[in-house]
């Protein structure tokens, strides 16, 4: 089973997380254009190899953070903070 | 866009004897009878595995069942038969190989009904068209409805299908006791079963079979099947679409189509665009072979619990999605225990049958659960995803509306709702939550 380091509480199992999809996407002013938004809605980069992504400790200590993540081998590279640029 | 100019009636460039041959063997059970004479020994390779020309009319990047459908109708229903299909592995070797088999048109949309039920009405007539077996088996689908919502979400559900020329019928517990006597229906049962609806055009066809049947058809009609051949770049010219550089050299075509599922990212980011899909794994297990004990083809929403039986007797169980995205053709652990726990809450006595295989697909998720089939922002340039956990049950209509915008560069009537462009316009067709399919 895929394990990972919750800053907070340290190695647990990945079922106790919830996975919030690609991190680092800056929402569009207000006055986006249609093709802007719909890019920032629905568009991804969907890489086969390091993802940045989010996760949550959902049932554990509710906290957010980052991490990279290889979609091949799900090998996790690093985690860090939700408020962190990637590494 | 210019469409292509159709070359049926004229010569092959390469006359093959092969093909010829190839032509001559209709499968029937004359010739089975007529090869018991002489050991059977009168069998050929069902298609002619290729290497490639360096130029086509048409390329098509995934050798899958949309891949093979496409080839398939450019040349049967288009007269466009140089054209070849270039597989990175083995033909059917990725999600047409991995799926759970189920064909079925239960959706909630019109479009949606219209599009997976023309896919359904070509399933009916595919293993005459294609001159081979697919096994097709329309042994009913079941939903199964556990609460009062169930019930009213599914009463909609199948009037719905109804009022767009789909076959549905609401069913009662006591008739659900009756069709599917495996199902837990006592007092205690922790999921108890209240009703339910059912598809009875709606079943399994052998997965293999129609990958096969595509291919073999598609090359005799002249279709280059080229396996072992992986994309890894894109040649343009002047904007527009010129070719692609492959392991087995530049292979030139000025009107080429993707169709590659889990992987349309990895394509799109070759050609420079980006797509609305994040790829995940999805799983699914079989059981060893028992006795014939389930002859439908049972979906439980509320306990992610999708179960039939093969003509093998294995009792083959569909999972959900892995939450995570994932290109590893593996599934997690938890997502198989959770699916065995909700399959065998309904199922009780499958306890006792021991897993003998289990393994996963890429597939291509979008935000509402709906295809995408149509032209990309490259010129020449075409793309058919987004079928997600449901690719298997559309691969005919995937490849019927394929090859025609592949054609005549214009979309076909049914995949008109279907285009990249709702992702702007904000028209989308959301199945997520129609369907109640998880994906």
């Amino acid at each position: 089973m895929m394990q990972l380091a919750c800053p907070w509480c340290g190695m647990r199992d990945e079922p106790e997380f919830v996975c919030g999809g690609t991190t680092h996407i800056v929402r569009p002013p207000p006055d986006a254009s249609d093709q802007q938004w719909g890019d920032y809605l629905f568009f991804r980069d969907n890489p086969k190899g390091v993802l940045y992504e989010r996760w949550r400790h959902t049932y554990g200590c509710g906290q957010w953070f980052n991490t990279s993540r290889n979609t091949v081998t799900h090998e996790v590279l690093c985690v860090y903070g939700i408020c962190e640029p990637a590494p | 866009m210019t469409p292509l100019r159709p070359t049926v009636g004229q010569p092959l460039e390469r006359p093959d004897p092969f093909i010829l041959r190839e032509m001559n063997s209709k499968y029937s059970a004359l010739s089975l009878l007529k090869g018991a004479f002489s050991g059977q020994r009168q069998w050929t390779p069902a298609w002619r595995d290729a290497t490639p020309k360096s130029s086509y009319d048409v390329l098509i990047v995934g050798g899958g069942g949309h891949g093979l459908a496409t080839a398939y109708y450019l040349a049967k229903n288009h007269g466009i038969t140089n054209v070849a299909v270039l597989e990175r592995g083995w033909i059917g070797g990725g999600n047409t190989g991995r799926n759970t088999t189920v064909v079925r048109s239960n959706y909630l949309y019109p479009q949606s009904a219209q599009l997976y039920d023309f896919s359904l009405k070509l399933y009916e007539g595919l293993s005459q068209a294609l001159n081979f077996n697919i096994m097709l088996s329309q042994r009913g689908m079941v939903t199964l409805a556990h609460s009062r919502h169930d019930l009213e979400v599914m009463s909609r559900w199948a009037n719905a299908m109804r009022m767009t020329g789909v076959d549905a019928d609401l069913l009662r517990r006591e008739q659900l006791g009756t069709m599917v006597p495996a199902l837990d229906m006592s007092s205690h049962a922790r999921y108890p079963v209240l009703g339910g609806f059912v598809q009875a055009r709606g079943g399994t066809a052998r997965h293999d079979a129609v990958a096969w049947g595509y291919s073999r058809a598609a090359s005799m009609l002249g279709v280059d099947i080229v396996q072992n051949c992986e994309v890894q770049a894109f040649v343009a010219k002047n904007g527009k679409v010129a070719g692609v550089d492959t392991n087995l050299g530049r292979i030139h075509s000025k009107q080429i189509g993707i169709a590659v599922a889990g992987h349309s990212s990895v394509l799109a980011k070759l050609a420079g665009f980006r797509l609305p899909v994040t790829s995940y794994a999805l799983q699914a297990m079989v059981s060893e072979p028992v006795k014939p004990v389930l002859d439908t083809v049972v979906l439980s929403p509320a306990t992610g619990a999708y179960v039939s039986q093969s003509d093998k007797g294995e009792i083959v169980i569909g999972a959900g999605l892995d939450p995570f995205a994932s290109y590893a053709q593996r599934g997690s652990f938890s997502v198989m225990q959770s699916t065995i726990a909700g399959t065998l809450e309904l199922f009780p006595s499958f306890g006792r049958v021991p897993i003998l295989r289990q393994w996963a697909g890429t597939v291509d998720i979008v935000h509402d659960s709906s295809p995408i089939i149509g032209p990309t922002p490259v010129g020449g340039l075409y793309i058919n995803c987004g079928w997600g956990t449901g690719g298997f049950k559309a691969i005919p209509v995937g490849g019927w509306t394929f090859a025609h915008v592949l054609a005549t560069g214009r979309n076909h009537e049914l995949a008109v709702p279907f285009q990249l462009d709702r992702f702007v316009t904000g028209q989308l067709i959301d199945e997520a939550a129609g369907s109640g399919i998880s994906h």
